[in-house]
């Protein structure tokens, strides 16, 4: 790892004005990519600012249906929280699917969506629970808010504070792991809330997270596995690697969607 | 350097290191504490697994700055004297290790384990929670009979207690 400077950062604005002092810096949530990336020299941030001890960014609200997650509040207890089981048992599923036990102590729902891996879970829940995400300038839309791999609308310095969303009827998500790294190689997140039904799907399209409209209005008609069948997912707009091409990936794109309608029942 | 503080294994203590240190290589080159070990270093394997403020870490991913004003928990601080901890005497007798170098990790995965589900594990779920600690001696077949038994022996103990 590269030389760097580290900042403990006590409120929003003290990170934000940290960060407007440093010169190639950083924000540091739960660090699980971050450090990890810094090790192999992938990244060398001048300067991290530490956001893991910020209170206000931590923990779960729920009003209702209404849901407010902190960005700096850790896959386990996204994942263990009964208040969120009793609404939206799907994304507390998707948390405890990620990493192992250890990672999910540590890893944060901010730092995973600001990042935007293209295997990531979280990206796929955000989109198709069309969650909004607040930052400490802005409130974007899930829909604005991905725009390709590791690129989100996000601009310099801005901090991911919270996301909201209010929970869907139903709601599932599967995932196809890769037997090496566990990184998703298809994973559908889908979510149907009144008449509207929402798809996202990560770890397989070249661009990153996102919507499969030919799936939404396939389950707007009919909302069971069946009705998938004769929905093509267009092997063009997916990765291909040594794991998998792009044939295989559409496949299981659909195979994942068919697996999460059944599950969430 | 940094001054970084923190409470290992209940007594307080501070060093000084850069800011890229990372928190196992404190542990082991400034405390002295060699039990926790560096398997890969690339946060798959799990020999470095600690306790932060009570949860199960992966020590070689997190900066030793970003731990300070922890409590930190290592292998050498879960036994009381000369008396093994449950989880260590359940690995002694089920042969749960041979040639011991992921076991700090196991032993340190496995107390946070049964803690967090309460000693009411089963062979599924054991199997399932030691995804982010690889062994490559014993095919993790006495690993999880060990757990098994300890979780056994921590909830009977529990109950007793009651």
């Amino acid at each position: 790892m590269y030389e760097t400077n580290y900042h403990r950062a006590s409120s929003v604005e003290d990170a934000a004005r940290l960060m407007g002092e440093a010169g190639e810096g950083k924000y540091l949530a739960g660090g699980m990519t971050l450090i990890a990336t810094m090790k192999q020299r992938l990244a060398a941030p001048s300067d991290l600012i530490d956001l893991r001890h910020i209170g206000a960014m931590k923990g779960i609200t729920v009003n209702g249906r209404d849901v407010t997650i902190g960005a700096g509040t850790s896959h386990y207890d996204v994942a263990s929280s009964d208040a969120l089981k009793a609404v939206c048992p799907a994304l507390c599923s998707l948390a405890s699917h990620i990493g192992d036990p250890h990672v999910r102590h540590m890893g944060t729902i901010g730092g995973s969506v600001a990042n935007d891996d293209p295997a990531a879970d979280y990206p796929s829940a955000v989109l198709a629970l069309n969650m909004t995400v607040k930052t400490n300038k802005r409130e974007i839309a899930a829909d604005d808010f991905f725009v390709g791999m590791f690129e989100t609308a996000l601009e310099d310095g801005e901090i991911i504070v919270s996301f909201s969303f209010e929970a869907p009827d139903k709601a599932a998500y599967q995932k196809f792991p890769n037997p090496a790294s566990r990184y998703a190689m298809a994973g559908v997140f889908v979510a149907k809330k009144g008449a509207d039904v929402r798809v996202a799907v990560t770890g397989a399209g070249s661009n990153g997270v996102f919507r499969h409209q030919g799936m939404e209005a396939a389950l707007k008609a009919a909302w069971a596995p069946d009705a998938l069948a004769a929905v093509s997912v267009d092997a063009g707009m997916m990765m291909a690697d040594i794991h998998a091409n792009s044939d295989y990936r559409a496949n299981l794109v659909k195979v994942m969607a068919k697996r999460a309608v059944a599950s969430a029942g | 350097m940094t001054k970084v503080t923190m409470t290992v294994n209940g007594r307080k203590v501070s060093g000084e290191c850069e800011d890229r240190t990372l928190l196992v290589n404190f542990i082991r080159e400034n405390l002295g504490l060699t039990g926790t070990h560096v398997g890969c270093d690339t946060t798959q394997c799990g020999a470095c697994v600690i306790h932060m403020d009570g949860r199960s870490v992966k020590s070689c991913t997190i900066l030793a700055v970003q731990a300070s004003g922890s409590e930190i928990t290592t292998i050498e601080g879960i036994s009381s004297g000369d008396t093994l901890h449950p989880v260590q005497a359940a690995f002694k007798e089920n042969h749960g290790l041979q040639c011991g170098f992921c076991t700090p990790g196991m032993v340190m995965t496995a107390v946070d384990m049964i803690r967090r589900h309460g000693g009411q594990l089963d062979e599924q779920t054991v199997r399932q929670e030691l995804e982010g600690n690889i062994c490559r001696c014993t095919g993790y077949h006495n690993i999880v009979k060990s757990i098994l038994s300890a979780a056994d022996e921590m909830g009977g103990a529990k109950q007793a207690a009651e």
